[in-house]
């Protein structure tokens, strides 16, 4: 049986791929199975994040389409070999999506031997996005402190918490919220939202905050998941966070602001 | 920042602003999403209906349904104008 993982937000730009890529390294890295799969037709850039982009041959869409086999569609990763990636398509259309297909898809992956299936959603809530959220048996909601993000998390809670397949069933996805871009700093001077607030507010259990970092875009510029970066903050929070997802108890950490010292506060320092 | 802070008392935040604006906005949009789905549609008809009849306006006719145990109440509100 593979627990399907939908990472989703309904907002775009909130770090949904990078939040993706991370938790399917985490999970492979703690010793499962794993296999990400990009459900944005149209704009793909897991292939991207995860550094494989040079090596999608056939994709999501051709193996629904029956052109290619699960096989030939997956990409091993090099880095870790628990991971796999299933790019999407680039050129066709999104309603190539159809739930049959995709649940097709995702049996077979169970039965190839995958233990997590994380499915890495576009923003808005159109088909590719409501697909990814069908079939989740958990979801890690990305949220930015900030009043839209809020509020399209909350809007993506209502879609689950109706349309899923599990909802449905008459059963519940498990929900999970992940703040991303937390600014301890700003939090403190009451210029953003805690992460005591965006809890009070969506009523989601509390699985990671990940700092706002300059290792993120660097992750992103070398196609590395930042989760492998042992150097980075935000690499550290994405490893809690999954550890927590496993079951772990951890504190929080990066939540509350940096020390500075005389001289960077003098020179503009730290980041 | 915080030497302003001292004198001006207690000045709400942003952050604060947009926790309440949030909850408010949130929970409004809650009990939209918990209707069934043709209420929207339920409420256009009904407000063609009572246009044919009387002229008011969009905003004056309001629409909901209550669950309480297990029986649920469809409300229906029409302002009427005045003459």
């Amino acid at each position: 049986m593979a627990t399907i993982v939908t990472v989703t937000s309904g907002k775009g730009g909130v770090g949904k791929t990078t939040s993706s890529a991370a938790i399917a390294a985490g999970l492979a890295q703690a010793g499962h199975r794993t296999v990400v799969i990009d459900f944005d037709v149209g704009l793909r850039n897991l292939d991207l994040i995860m550094g494989v982009e040079r090596r999608v041959v056939f994709d999501f869409v051709s193996v629904i389409a029956g052109e290619a086999t699960l096989n030939q569609a997956l990409i091993q990763d090099k880095r870790l070999e628990n991971l796999s990636i299933l790019a999407a398509s680039q050129t066709k259309d999104k309603d190539a999506l159809t739930e049959e297909g995709v649940g097709q898809v995702l049996d077979q992956l169970a039965e190839m031997g995958f233990e997590y299936i994380v499915c890495d959603s576009p923003a808005g809530i159109e088909r590719g996005a409501t697909m990814a959220l069908h079939f989740a048996d958990h979801a890690v909601i990305v949220t930015n402190p900030e009043v839209s993000s809020v509020r399209d998390s909350d809007r993506i809670l209502g879609i689950l918490q109706s349309k899923s397949k599990r909802a449905k069933e008459g059963g519940k996805v498990h929900e999970h919220l992940l703040i991303t871009r937390y600014d301890p700093a700003r939090v403190e001077n009451g210029e953003m939202l805690s992460k005591e607030d965006v809890c009070d507010i969506l009523a989601v259990k509390l699985i990671g905050v990940i700092p706002e970092s300059k290792s993120v875009l660097k992750a992103s510029n070398t196609g590395v998941p930042v989760i492998l970066d042992d150097d980075a903050d935000a690499g550290l929070a994405y490893s809690d966070a999954v550890a927590r997802f496993l079951g772990e108890d951890r504190p929080m950490r990066f939540v509350t602001p940096k020390k500075q010292g005389l001289f960077s506060r003098i020179l503009g320092g730290g980041d | 920042m915080a030497l302003f802070g001292l004198f001006s008392g207690k000045k709400k935040t942003s952050a604060a602003a947009a926790k309440e604006r949030l909850q408010i906005l949130i929970s409004h949009e809650r009990q939209n999403r918990n209707g069934p789905d043709f209420l929207p549609d339920l409420q256009r008809d009904i407000l063609a209906v009572v246009k044919k009849y009387v002229a008011v306006r969009d905003d004056h006719v309001s629409i909901r349904l209550d669950r309480a145990g297990d029986a649920s109440v469809l409300e229906l509100n029409v302002t009427l104008p005045e003459n």
